[in-house]
């Protein structure tokens, strides 16, 4: 049982130290092969795409690149990606398709980047056909949120037949900060913010969001990265086990009625 | 002595800017309008015989879900959906009930969307029209499920869907199921996509954050009325970022049109007709072959 709280998660996930896909590819995957570009504008480093080998079965593999010092942070932008990050991550989910790869999804970004150029390029356009073309890609889709889950830039990789989340990950509709600054006009109250948005593994499952919680090393993910992997690729290996059996329209339907059932409302009689 | 002039001036300078404060500032806001875009000011009524678009610089402001229904539909055609769906507090954020229910008693509304059948010009469509009034339209349960049915209820009856889209994004009280939002209708408009059936989207002032991200950016078809924001990020958000002021023009429908994301701005006045010729067009597909 993990008794950190929400906010003291998100201390220890955004330590320099935590563990990024980069690390964890290479543990997880074999004979990973990256691939570059949407083809239509550029390649965006917040992103990484490719395809590996997983237990013998060849596998698409996408993340959001979180960098360990400055230096990296300046070219991956802290993990915020740009439209051109997100549709090279469709490009690739649609090759998978056409060549019957599951797609690994690994999410970890404070959000989609908030600039011109990405406004110019439409970042809401981007996201947008991720969601759609995501819920009815024709494979299996496995969603993993390795650190910070933010708003619509990490659910753009995030539709998929299961999510799990990091026991110290979190995931939530916008940062605490910009929670805190948006509803109390205060950013400074974001640790009570944090605190209440339920934003940690354990809510996530909770309110039916997330389907898994994959254990880290004790102490958290940065003080045993190889046994971290360890437990990621186990988790793998059920989750693509548990959609094996299933028909392309069992899938499907499958996927759309995890997202479809997530809302709290009532009718008059 | 030297001093005393100075407070004289000071004195004048202080009083005339009072002076000229109330003739500028307090624009009694049931008889003129003053356009947030041009900043000029008109009679009330004048702006509102107008379709509530300034004659000045065409800026269409916002207008609500009822007369947006009405400047648009066939008479006596409307048959809502889901009348009455309302939110509960998923992740039991203090205050949201009461905020419901002010926005309630405030717009005579349930909540930020309404969805319907009706024909326009004519042509039968599904309808979804989002009214900023409620929230700034922000989708949160009720706005998801409401446009999810709307593209089901489509897709079962082979109709197409026209939507007017206005929102500030996902919807903050509701969390995490706020977010979720814009999958479950991305996914809607997916399913009704995949059965050959149009989608038309009308942004409106303003379309922004989770709703431009998800469903407002799907459509087979998107208009825009002129002058209205539309982006992703909010504008402060990217100011702070960058740490420069944007251009005026920054979000426009204008921005969009030239940037590729949007198929045609389209005046209010012309908004009828033009949903009902492109319904038509799309009417029983073209002459392709099988």
């Amino acid at each position: 049982m993990n008794e950190l709280t929400a906010w003291e998660r998100m201390g220890l996930i955004r330590q320099k130290t935590r563990p990024t896909v980069r690390e964890y590819i290479p543990m997880i995957f074999d004979s990973f092969i990256e691939f570059h570009g949407d083809r239509h504008f550029g390649d965006d480093p917040a992103i990484v795409g490719g395809v590996g080998w997983f237990d013998g079965t060849p596998v698409t593999v996408i993340g959001q690149v979180k960098g360990r010092n400055l230096e990296e942070n300046k070219t991956t932008n802290f993990s915020m990606p740009h439209p051109e990050g997100y549709r090279k991550a469709l490009r690739l989910m649609k090759q998978a398709e056409k060549f019957h790869r599951p797609v690994i999804c690994f999410i970890d970004t404070p959000g989609a980047y908030c600039g011109i150029g990405a406004e110019e390029r439409g970042q809401g356009e981007a996201i947008a056909q991720n969601l759609a073309q995501l819920m009815r890609l024709k494979t299996t889709v496995i969603s993993i949120v390795l650190g910070e889950g933010g708003s619509g830039g990490a659910l753009a990789l995030g539709v998929c037949d299961e999510l799990a989340m990091l026991e110290n990950a979190t995931y939530s509709i916008i940062s605490p900060r910009g929670f805190a600054s948006i509803l109390w006009k205060d950013a400074s109250r974001e640790r009570e913010a944090a605190n209440r948005m339920r934003m940690t593994a354990e809510d996530l499952v909770e309110l039916g969001v997330a389907e898994r919680i994959i254990r880290e090393a004790p102490g958290g993910a940065h003080r045993n990265p190889v046994l971290t992997a360890e437990y990621i690729s186990g988790y793998i290996r059920s989750a693509l086990g548990r959609t094996r059996g299933l028909s392309m329209e069992e899938l499907l339907e499958k996927r759309y009625g995890k997202f479809r059932k997530l809302g709290q409302f009532t009718l008059p009689e | 002595m030297l001093e005393d002039l100075f407070d004289k001036v000071k004195f004048r300078m202080g009083s005339d800017k009072k002076e000229q404060r109330p003739a500028t500032m307090e624009v009694p806001s049931d008889l003129l309008f003053k356009c947030p875009r041009c900043q000029q000011v008109v009679f009330m009524d004048q702006f509102e015989q107008n379709c509530k678009v300034c004659a000045a610089c065409g800026y269409h402001s916002r207008i609500s879900a009822k007369e947006r229904l009405e400047i648009t539909v066939d008479n006596q055609s409307f048959h809502e959906y889901d009348s009455g769906m309302r939110s509960k507090n998923p992740i039991g954020f203090e205050g949201y009930e009461e905020k419901l229910q002010e926005m309630r008693s405030l717009t005579g509304l349930d909540d930020a969307v309404i969805t319907g059948e009706c024909r326009i010009m004519g042509e039968q469509c599904v309808i979804g029209v989002m009214d900023s009034r409620f929230m700034m339209a922000s989708m949160g349960s009720v706005v998801g499920e409401k446009i999810a049915r709307a593209f089901e209820r489509a897709a079962d009856k082979n109709l197409p869907v026209v939507l007017f889209t206005a929102s500030g994004g996902a919807r903050m009280q509701e969390g995490i199921i706020g977010l979720m939002q814009m999958a479950k209708t991305s996914g809607a408009v997916a399913r009704h996509g995949e059965k050959g059936l149009l989608y038309i989207t009308v942004l409106t002032d303003p379309t922004t954050g989770g709703v431009t991200a998800s469903f407002a950016s799907l459509g087979d078809i998107i208009l825009a009325e002129p002058k209205v924001l539309v982006g992703f990020a909010g504008r402060r958000v990217i100011e702070n970022t960058i740490q420069q002021r944007l251009p005026d023009d920054f979000q426009s429908a204008e921005f969009l049109l030239e940037h590729g994301f949007v198929d045609k701005i389209v005046t209010r006045e012309e908004m009828r007709k033009t949903l009902a010729d492109l319904l038509k067009i799309h009417y029983k597909g073209g002459g392709c072959c099988e």
